[in-house]
């Protein structure tokens, strides 16, 4: 479980995140949604202690983000970042293998290899496996990236925005592996996603953010509703059943 | 497949480790016969000093070096940004005009090493440790240690103006680094801080590994950021300290290392990385100052000749870097 207290955060002098409280229970995808600037990436670089904490409180597993250490938090909980930078000339395989530092912290065990060989089965990367991570296409990399958190085998999963650059295939591929490891395995996923009918498809859960606070959250059903999406929003749209799922029309 | 090619990646990086040892090795003992001449026993002992304290200086300077890079995301970025070696031009300027040329070079060489270091390491440690309680801030760190290096440097040049000649050419004598005239006794302070900083630097090399992967990088993968940057630029300040301490500052050195050093091995990891540069500094060094003392014939300083070549070496990496 993830719990979120009354966290609040400023940065430059402008109030980014005010009040927020949020409980993402154990097991299952959560979608992070909402307009650009609302504090998506804001809150999980908090829970994910990339940021320090201003104020308020923040648990994972029951384990306090701002003093556990480091390495134990990295055991139990991997995040992929909006637009992680690979600063090293490095290979895939060597990148996704990184996934494996917090549990070893040097030589890789024949398990780790393991992990790794079915992370980059996993993602389509297994002829990319020895390419320089700075030859590859923007979609390539970024499978590279969520191979590595994969890798990292966590029980919680932070994601932000995942699908940026991922072909239909391979969005497809990466939300349905998400939704498979939550139901066989019991992982918790937060997802940041901006394409909604991936979120009224895949996600159990809703989790909508706006100007800094959470302004709606509950199960999938009940926040894809036009109501709901237009106040998220700020335009109407229509949410049609289609085939038995719900699908937001929101191009026209 | 993946895991033979890889092993296979790793063995080529090894053999070209083995190589380098093996010309580290060869230049060392040409360093030591080449023109044997006189009583035997003294001019061997004095070269063994002389190239005990050049591979002091080459591992301490190439190991702090690729530290320093890796900490500070830069790869064009030498410790001497810290100010540290301004500093130590400063003190052994106020020294000189204090005391005069002649009561400088009276001056116990134990006790001038070790003031010297403190003053640099205090320096450091006054950069690095305000950042540990609040937001570690490199950028501003960085910041100050260039504003302390320009403090440093204008207080230099306005006590030099105000030396006599003769106090000034002594002066002149230990701004460059040089290897002709290490105290022997001071090899061992040195040499007890630089296998204390190359032992921690060696055991981080993983953590390093993970550091150049970026700052939120490695956070999710469990490194403690602000604790683990701050105390390996403690390592690399006092692995700077000893070496500028034992024979002089040596801003090009480091830069012109490590980057011939990629190239050669061509992989970021420091487990290879890190014993890579040490050689390429000790074959750099070991090698310039044979070539100094029998080919040139001089008694010149390698300080100098190294210096130069550096500089060109960063103004050629600037150059290519800007074409990529
Ligand atoms: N370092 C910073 N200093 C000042 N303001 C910042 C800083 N970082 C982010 N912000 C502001 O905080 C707000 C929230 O940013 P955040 O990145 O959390 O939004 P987001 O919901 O992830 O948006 P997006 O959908 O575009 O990724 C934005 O208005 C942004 O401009
Ligand atoms: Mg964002």
């Amino acid at each position: 479980m993830i719990e979120i207290a009354g966290v609040s955060l400023a940065l430059g002098g402008s109030r980014i995140l005010d009040n927020v409280s949020l409980t993402v229970p154990k097991g299952g995808v959560t979608a992070l949604v909402g307009p650009n600037g609302a504090g998506k990436s804001s809150l999980l670089s908090l829970i994910a202690r990339l940021r320090p904490l201003q104020s308020g409180r923040i648990t994972v597993d029951g384990l306090p983000v701002d003093t556990t250490p480091s390495r134990q938090l990295a055991r139990i909980m991997a995040i992929l970042r909006q637009d992680p930078g690979v600063a090293s000339r490095l290979r895939v395989a060597e990148l996704v293998g990184f996934g494996r530092f917090p549990h070893i912290r040097g030589r890789l065990t024949a398990k780790d290899r393991e992990i790794i060989a079915a992370s980059l089965e996993q993602f389509d990367l297994s002829d990319l496996a020895l390419r320089f991570i700075d030859t590859l296409s923007g979609g390539q990399r970024q499978r590279a990236l969520v191979a590595m958190t994969f890798c990292q085998g966590t029980d919680y999963i932070l994601l932000d925005e995942p699908l940026n650059n991922l072909d239909m295939f391979h969005a497809r591929n990466l939300m349905r592996t998400l939704r498979r490891i939550a139901d066989e395995h019991g992982k918790t996923v937060l997802i940041v996603l901006h394409d909604i009918n991936h979120a009224a498809s895949y996600a159990d859960r809703i989790v909508a953010m706006k100007d800094g606070t959470v302004i709606a959250s509950g199960e999938t059903g009940d926040i894809i509703r036009p109501d709901i999406l237009e106040s998220i929003f700020g335009f109407s749209m229509r949410v049609e059943n289609i085939a038995g799922r719900l699908t937001v029309l929101h191009h026209a | 497949m993946t895991e033979v090619v890889m092993q296979r990646g790793l063995v080529r990086h090894e053999g070209r480790l083995a190589m380098m040892a093996a010309v580290a090795v060869l230049v060392g003992v040409a360093f030591m016969t080449i023109g044997l001449r006189g009583d035997l026993a003294f001019v061997l002992e004095l070269r063994a000093v002389r190239l005990a304290a050049m591979v002091l200086v080459g591992v301490a300077v190439a190991v702090s070096t690729v530290v320093f890079q890796t900490v500070c995301a830069n790869r064009i970025i030498t410790p001497s940004i810290m100010g540290l070696d301004a500093l130590y031009v400063f003190c052994q300027t106020a020294l000189v005009f204090a005391l005069s040329g002649f009561g400088f070079a009276g001056i116990d060489p134990r006790l001038h090493f070790l003031g010297n270091f403190t003053a640099m390491t205090s320096l450091a440690l006054a950069l690095f440790l305000p950042m540990l309680r609040r937001r570690f801030d490199l950028t501003l760190m960085l910041l100050t240690g260039v504003v302390l290096g320009v403090l440093f440097r204008s207080l230099t040049t306005l006590l030099a103006r105000l030396l006599d000649p003769n106090d000034f050419a002594v002066l002149q004598g230990t701004v460059f680094a040089s290897f002709n005239a290490v105290e022997p006794d001071l090899l061992l302070f040195a040499g007890v801080i630089t296998v204390a900083g190359v032992a921690i630097a060696w055991r981080a090399r993983h953590v390093l590994d993970v550091l150049a992967l970026g700052t939120d990088t490695a956070i999710g993968l469990g490194v403690a950021w602000r604790g683990t940057a701050a105390g390996l630029l403690v390592v690399v300040a006092a692995l700077v300290s000893a070496s500028t301490a034992l024979v002089g500052p040596m801003a090009f050195l480091g830069l012109l290392v490590v980057s011939l050093t990629e190239r050669i091995v061509g992989t970021n990891r420091h487990a290879i990385l890190l014993p890579a540069a040490a050689l390429t500094a000790i074959i750099v060094l070991v090698g310039g100052q044979t070539v100094l003392q029998h080919a040139l014939g001089g008694e010149g300083s390698l300080g100098i000749v190294v210096e130069f070549v550096g500089g060109i070496v960063f103004l050629a990496i600037l150059f290519a870097g800007g074409r990529r």
